[in-house]
């Protein structure tokens, strides 16, 4: 009873007392333009960003050119100071499309399998840690692989590689590469892991979301397991797969510390397939801590503005992706 | 029409595939987990969080070396980035979820998920550009800077799902005695999803916290604890996930345990904050 006559006085009290206009409408148009002076600031921040490194990269450009820094072939901080970022978009590329390939079908594997196949617990428990990998910061995966995965594939796989082309085929042996263990194609597969299970949450939870009637009309025509998923659960979660591959593959390309731990970091063309090589963020973090000629400076910055309008055209397709194919809203790992 | 029995077969066929796939994912992945538990494991010592770490001839001769400067520039670094990105990132999430007609929402959507998706290499550019160049030091605070644009977008949206996860029911309680929009939200929305929003929070705050791109030119890295506390806030600052690849790529055998141990700290936490997260969201189901 006492507890009624509480709230029941608290609500009167609510009506009836007098409040300032600071309270009512006049307070709620403050809130909600503090709010919005708040919340637009993650647009401010894209903008920000992309005239920022337009603007300190702005000296490189101009004076190689914004084609021209682009197909520039040359990065030589020594010397000429002459600057182009052509091979790092070319290992950038390299590194991140072959990782997405290598990555793709496993990827997709592991969601099927946990989604479709795999008892409740075992699937919890393979979420759980695929989750818990995605979250791994990548540091401590580079520190693995430089200290355990590099020099063990080179023990057991490069240098054979190496011999075997050293006896037979010695013209292939600069496409191949010296086998040091640090190069493109170490940085390939740890990426290729890293990716993995950013796919893989995805695509679970695309393929969650296919409703069960799906299913049910599938295997109402006698279709396998197999079928079922083929035909009625992949094409209905086409979307959110493709856009999980694009988001992978934004990180792929973003991807900083491990790469730079293990590609090698050659700042010049060619390049080979196990020999060591640059991509864009593992230029900016090598180099610019060292960088004192301001042209070398502005030339990495701007390697970083050629990297953020890639990234961004990445993350807006995938947007796009998501918006045209989901149902519901967009997930962010 | 197939044969029934080849049906069959490509059903088991795929079956085995995906089992074999999944193992062949999963056991690396793994692998990398345990790997830097048992090497880690052997570098923890009291040295490693009562020592700085100092000069590498420190190391070699083997006086005592360790990482406190590291742990405690870490969390000063990232508790800046936190106390930044916060509102900005509460205002985010309040705009998208409470002002659903909002005609710049959806843009800000897809600008939040592309910020997020964004190299954190380059938000440590930005930072560098915003505060290093102008103040003329690396320091702490740019990389609270940097780190903030990390959290930024994760906050924006794990504070609008657990905002969205209130009914709509329960605001329009509360606009019905007669309470002004704001502060229902302030007094009803918030303290309802408080849970939820603790766990955004720690979401963003260990994926900040495992970020060394951004921090490589920001906050830079300091051997040494600073004596002030203004020193730890506008001098260089060691964080965890910097000094880690500082020692990897060192070549001194004695750092590279030390680089195990920063690993075993970083893998930990994270791995802390992991479980809490999950915990907090089965209970709460959302």
């Amino acid at each position: 009873m006492e507890q009624n006559y509480t709230k029941e006085h608290a609500t009167k009290e609510l009506l009836t007392k007098n409040r300032s206009i600071l309270y009512r409408s006049f307070g709620d148009r403050l809130f909600s333009y503090s709010v919005f002076g708040l919340g637009i600031t993650v647009i401010l921040c894209t903008v920000l960003m992309a005239l920022v490194l337009y603007g300190d990269g702005a000296e490189a450009i101009k004076k190689f050119g914004f084609f021209g820094f682009l197909t520039g072939r040359v990065w030589d901080p020594g010397i000429t100071m002459e600057f182009g970022a052509y091979p790092f978009i070319l290992g950038t590329l390299i590194t991140s499309l072959a990782a997405l390939a290598i990555s793709f079908i496993p990827a997709i594997s592991v969601a099927i399998f946990t989604a479709e196949y795999s008892p409740r617990w075992l699937s919890s428990i393979i979420d759980n840690l695929v989750n818990l990998i995605a979250a791994v910061p990548s540091v401590i995966i580079g520190l693995w692989g430089i200290f355990i995965f590099a020099p063990w594939m080179r023990d057991t796989f490069y240098t054979h590689i190496y011999m075997w082309f050293l006896d037979h085929y010695p013209t292939m042996l600069p496409i191949v590469g010296n086998p040091i263990g640090y190069g493109m194609t170490t940085a390939i597969l740890i990426l290729a892991m890293m990716i993995i299970p950013y796919t893989t949450v995805i695509t679970v939870d695309a393929v969650k979301k296919v409703p069960k009637e799906q299913r049910e009309a599938a295997y109402a025509l006698g279709a396998t397991k197999w079928e079922v998923i083929r035909m009625a659960v992949l094409p209905y979660a086409r979307g959110g797969i493709l856009a999980g591959v694009m988001l992978s593959f934004g990180r792929a390309i973003g991807e900083t510390m491990a790469v730079a731990m293990l590609i090698g970091n050659r700042n010049n063309l060619p390049f080979s397939i196990l020999g060591p090589a640059s991509t864009m963020p593992s230029v900016i973090v090598n180099e610019f801590r060292e960088a004192v000629e301001n042209i070398h400076l502005s030339s990495i910055i701007a390697v970083g503005f050629y990297l953020f309008i890639i990234s961004l055209i990445v993350n807006l397709i995938a947007a796009y992706i998501q918006r045209k194919f989901s149902l519901t809203g967009a997930r962010t790992i | 029409m197939k044969s029934l029995k080849k049906r069959y077969l490509r059903d088991n066929l795929m079956k085995v595939f995906l089992v074999g796939n999944t193992i062949v994912v999963l056991t690396p992945l793994i692998i990398i987990l345990l790997y830097v538990f048992i090497q880690g494991i052997g570098a923890i010592n009291i040295d490693l969080f009562t020592q700085e770490l100092g000069s590498p001839s420190r190391a070699m001769t083997g006086r005592p070396t360790g990482l406190v400067h590291t742990i405690i520039g870490t969390f000063v670094v990232d508790i800046l980035a936190l106390i930044i990105a916060v509102p900005f990132g509460l205002g985010a999430g309040i705009m998208l979820s409470e002002y659903p007609d909002n005609k710049l929402n959806p843009i800000m959507r897809v600008m939040n998920d592309t910020l997020n998706g964004m190299p954190a290499v380059l938000k440590g550019l930005l930072a560098w550009a915003l505060v290093v160049k102008p103040m003329g030091s690396f320091s702490g605070l740019s990389g609270g800077v940097a780190l903030a644009f990390v959290m930024l977008p994760i906050i924006a949206r794990s504070t609008e799902s657990s905002l969205m996860n209130i009914p709509w029911s329960i605001r329009e309680a509360g606009l019905a005695i007669g309470l002004p929009r704001w502060r229902v939200i302030m007094s009803i929305v918030i303290p309802a999803s408080k849970s939820g929003l603790a766990t955004g929070l720690l979401i963003a705050f260990a994926r900040a916290a495992g970020e060394a791109a951004p921090l490589m030119f920001t906050s830079f890295g300091n051997n040494y604890k600073s004596s002030t506390l203004i020193g730890w806030i506008m001098g260089p600052v060691d964080t965890l996930p910097q000094r880690l690849y500082s020692l990897a790529i060192s070549p001194y055998a004695q750092w590279h345990q030390l680089g195990w141990a920063a690993g075993i700290l970083l893998l930990s936490f994270v791995i802390l904050s992991f479980i809490i997260v999950r915990i907090v969201i089965r209970e709460k189901n959302y």
